[in-house]
């Protein structure tokens, strides 16, 4: 299936979790966050949160910055 | 002299300047400068990680030594902006948050409205929030209001070195709030920080200045010195202004010169 990964498009398998996407992409976990479809997972949930099609996923962390 | 800490939401810091963490030459100058400046807050913005994940930020910076703020930069809605704290919250950044909603590309003023919303959500849901606003008296009571556990106005538009353009809206905002005033954005050199301080500021949250100037590390150690020198200043009671002079030399007992 085909989901969007912090704006570029992925070909995933159908029923990859959070979890395993971060797994997939071997992103740190420390001081990191998901959001899908705009809504923030928690941490507890990426096991049990499952990926849809179309489903747009958002990984961020803290970069350098001051202000806008 | 004895000085109280400046209390953020319930927490104390000695400090009262807030550094950032954008435009430095490298990361290794950034710490550099971090340590310099004797600060102990940090703002950090929140983005897409790079894929495949690398280098982070946070390997130079200690985070049991800083306490990290992140920020809502680019965010022109209170709803980006209250997103952009529950993705800090959840990342393990902690609650404090700087918030700005941006309404300007151009300028980036604040949007007093969002701001204003966002404030008030997320106070209500425990974020301690440090909103960046404009210099007005009103708006700052108003998000005081809402829950805002500081005002931060700004001095002039962020990254323009202008110093603080409205002194005496400054002044007014320091009169018409309880909570701390923070000064963000517009500083361009130590002056400015000490004119803010002297003001009566409770502190100064700066990026470019520090981050833009040729030694960013030696820039750093200047406004540390500003802020102390300013906080002191306005602790010690300044004297009067007068058109004239007032001799601080006693008239009498001068010798005779007539011949």
């Amino acid at each position: 299936m085909k989901i969007s990964v912090n704006g570029k498009p992925m070909e995933v398998e159908p029923g990859l979790t959070v979890e395993g996407l971060l797994t997939l992409l071997d992103v740190k976990r420390e001081y990191t966050a998901v959001a899908v479809n705009r809504e923030v997972i928690r941490k507890a949930d990426y096991g049990a949160v499952k990926l849809s099609e179309g489903d747009k996923v958002e990984i961020v962390r803290p970069m350098g910055g001051g202000a806008s | 002299m004895y000085d109280t800490n400046l209390v953020l939401g319930g927490k104390e810091f000695t400090s009262r300047l807030i550094v950032g963490t954008g435009k430095y030459a490298s990361m290794e100058v950034m710490r550099e400068a971090h340590e310099a400046a004797g600060a102990e807050i940090i703002t950090v913005a929140v983005r897409r990680v790079s894929l495949p994940s690398g280098e982070s930020i946070l390997d130079y910076i200690d985070t049991k030594r800083y306490t990290l703020l992140p920020n809502t930069a680019g965010c022109y809605t209170a709803d980006e902006a209250i997103r952009t704290c529950y993705l800090a919250r959840e990342a393990g950044l902690g609650d404090l948050v700087k918030l700005e909603v941006i309404g300007d590309q151009r300028t980036l003023f604040p949007d007093v409205m969002g701001l204003l919303e966002a404030t008030r959500t997320l106070a209500r849901e425990g974020f301690i929030v440090m909103p960046y606003t404009n210099d007005d008296p009103v708006m700052a009571r108003k998000l005081q209001d809402a829950g805002a556990a500081c005002v931060m106005p700004l001095g002039a538009p962020i990254g323009s070195g202008l110093g603080i353009r409205n002194p005496y809206n400054i002044k007014i905002i320091l009169e018409s709030v309880t909570v701390p005033v923070i000064v963000d954005a517009g500083v361009g050199t130590a002056s400015d920080a000490a004119i803010a301080m002297e003001l009566g500021c409770d502190g100064v949250l700066m990026n470019t200045a520090i981050a833009g100037a040729q030694d960013a590390v030696a820039m750093a150690r200047a406004m540390k010195l500003a802020v102390e020198a300013g906080r002191l200043a306005s602790k010690a009671g300044r004297i009067g202004k007068k058109l004239y002079a007032t001799a601080s030399s006693p008239l009498e007992g001068l010798p005779d010169w007539t011949s």
